[in-house]
């Protein structure tokens, strides 16, 4: 260890160099040694933390009866892979439910950021009459919670015949508050120069917006869509209540076709279906960490 | 931004004016028509007048009235505060109340403590540590259905995997879970934190990425030991982010649904029965739509009241309330 630092640093050719050299190795070591001392619990409490997800893995290749053995066999001796291959093409087969989940998502990403981003940029960079009284009641609203507007939207769906229709979750998640803030957030940062700038030259508004501010907003729009895809995926209480006819079931509720009516399930169908219901999800967050954990921590700090 | 503004103020000397006399002077090629706001902000603002308002105005008109489904709109009956002062002597929504609190009241510290815990730790210089954050924040980002029906397995009273482990510690008298009705809270208290600490974990972690770095030299300079260190900087400098933290999470907790509906359906009994299942049942399961928009606006103006409260805790307390 002491042979990287003496590589790195100058030549020691005195004795206090040497001293100093020494004392740096030493530090170093320390350094290294209470890396592991912390990073070695935190990495067992991960496990810990994540060990669930093992179980369900693990139950999802597992014929039924050998969920609850005791004790736990946690490699199941040989893998059932027909579990999937039934959970997908069988009876009950989860792939309807995972397009109409796909659908819902990417229309409601879709309308919410081609009306958000409009919004919002408005809201920041367009002075109109009104504009601050607007906000204002854009600002209460977002307090409402969408548990309070269940029963009034039931009754207007079913009136207008969205009602067991996937338009249902789609229409009022691509009209959202939420977006309009992110996007004029974002947008208020922008320098107003740009704007003026152009308009002198004779640019028209849809111009400046569409070739100026929207490219330079890519990073927001790109965060905003990725939450909107999360949330829209993991939602369970809107279609329960808007929903009834299994074909038009998005994921979370297709899922729990596999729990019969006593409450009681089949484990190892049931798992692979919640392993499948994971994987996209996972995979956007794995792949789209660095944007997601900046919308994450955007949304809550704005 | 100063001197941007002074700059762009001399080649437009018509910004300097007030704003009665700029109307005056006429449009200056630099304004955008006023009109055209208004045309970007419309298909936001009338689909959330369609989708948000609307409702909203029909909910609190409904919490006036007497009414069912299944009698159709002319069975909608004016009955004036009457669902109020039924709201106020139903024991189920009492039941409701006390059960939102002490689920809310027990969960949201936990996963406050449990994510700031979680972010310390992981603020370190760790081996793997973007792969460390992952991992916490996992269990936040899947959906409730697939957390549900795994904890309800992993909860089983007697096959379970957490009771077996407590049985092999030489546990006797396990708790019974979500299969009594002293233990499904506790058990949905458990659930609530191990999904939401990741959230909690990577809010605080990016709030102690903008921690006053002089403060921590300047301490570590005094020779502060690491308590003091972090209850005279680091719990101080987070104060904002706890707050926000404490509002968003007791709004999201109090309203949790997806899980009760998922595994307790309110029971055993009406032991899980929390103020947002209440009234999903009252409205979906009951179709007393009238009543169930009256519960509903007494829950959310209570949330509302608490979420001021602990606004205005902030206020009084940090510099940048």
């Amino acid at each position: 260890m002491a042979d990287t630092t003496t590589g790195t640093a100058a030549r020691p050719t005195t004795a206090a160099s040497a001293g100093y050299a020494a004392r740096q190795a030493q530090q170093k070591r320390r350094r290294r040694r209470s890396r592991w001392a912390w990073g070695l619990p935190m990495w067992l409490l991960a496990v810990l933390f994540l060990l669930p997800f093992a179980w369900m893995i693990s139950t999802s290749l597992k014929p039924d009866a050998d969920a609850f053995l005791v004790p736990m066999q946690w490699i199941p001796e040989d893998a059932r892979w027909e579990n999937y291959t039934e959970v997908l093409f069988g009876e009950t087969s989860i792939l309807p439910s995972f397009l109409n989940s796909i659908l819902v998502a990417v229309m409601r990403v879709l309308g919410e950021l081609a009306t958000a981003t409009l919004a919002g940029y408005a809201f920041a960079k367009l002075p109109f009459r009104g504009r601050n009284k607007v906000f204002i009641a854009y600002l209460a609203t977002s307090l409402i919670p969408a548990q309070l507007l269940l029963v009034p939207r039931f009754v207007y769906f079913q009136q207008l015949g969205l009602y067991d229709t996937l338009w249902a979750l789609i229409l009022p998640g691509m009209f959202t508050v939420l977006g309009t803030f992110l996007m004029r957030q974002y947008f208020v940062s922008q320098p107003d120069e740009f704007a003026e700038a152009a308009r002198l030259d004779g640019a028209g508004e849809f111009r400046i917006f569409s070739r100026i501010y929207l490219p330079s907003a890519m990073p927001m729009i790109s965060a905003l869509a990725i939450l909107t895809f999360v949330w829209s995926w993991n939602d369970y209480e809107t279609p329960l209540v808007f929903l009834s006819d299994p074909e038009k079931f998005t994921l979370p509720l297709g899922l729990t076709s596999f729990v019969d009516e006593t409450g009681a399930m089949a484990p190892g169908l049931s798992m692979a279906a919640a392993v499948l219901s994971i994987l996209p999800i996972l995979l956007v967050f794995l792949v789209f960490q660095r944007r997601f954990v900046h919308a994450m921590t955007e949304s809550a700090l704005k | 931004m100063t001197t941007t503004r002074t700059a762009s103020a001399d080649a437009d000397p018509t910004t300097e004016l007030p704003a009665s006399a700029r109307r005056r002077a006429g449009r200056s090629p630099a304004d955008p028509r006023p009109v055209v706001g208004w045309l970007f902000i419309a298909p936001n603002l009338l689909g959330v007048l369609a989708f948000t308002f609307i409702p909203l105005v029909s909910v609190i008109l409904l919490s006036f009235t007497h009414w069912d489904l299944v009698s159709g709109f002319g069975g909608i009956e004016f009955v004036g505060i009457d669902n109020f002062v039924a709201v106020v002597k139903d024991p189920s929504f009492w039941n409701g109340l006390w059960l939102t609190i002490l689920y809310a009241g027990v969960a949201v510290p936990l996963t406050l403590a449990v994510g700031l815990a979680l972010a310390l730790a992981l603020n370190r210089d760790l081996p793997g540590r973007g792969l460390l954050r992952a991992a916490f924040f996992v269990p936040y980002i899947v959906n409730i259905v697939a957390i549900g029906m795994t904890w309800q397995m992993l909860l089983d009273p007697s096959a379970g995997l957490v009771n077996q482990f407590l049985g092999t510690l030489g546990m006797q008298d396990l708790p019974q879970w979500f299969a009594s009705s002293r233990w499904a809270l506790p058990a949905l208290i458990l659930v609530t934190v191990w999904a939401q600490a990741g959230y909690a974990n990577l809010i605080y972690l990016s709030a102690l990425q903008d921690a006053p770095a002089q403060l921590y030299e300047a301490a570590q300079i005094d020779g502060a030991g690491r308590w003091r260190t972090f209850r005279t900087i680091t719990w101080p400098s987070l104060l904002p982010t706890t707050i926000f933290l404490l509002v968003t999470l007791f709004v999201g907790i109090s309203q949790t649904f997806g899980m009760i509906a998922l595994i307790t359906n309110g029971g055993p009994g009406d032991s899980t029965t929390t103020l947002s299942f209440y009234m999903y049942q009252t409205s979906f399961q009951f179709y007393r739509f009238g009543y169930a928009s009256a519960v509903g606006l007494v829950t959310f103006l209570g949330i509302f009241a608490v979420m001021l409260v602990m606004w205005r805790a902030q206020r009084g307390r940090s510099l940048n309330g």
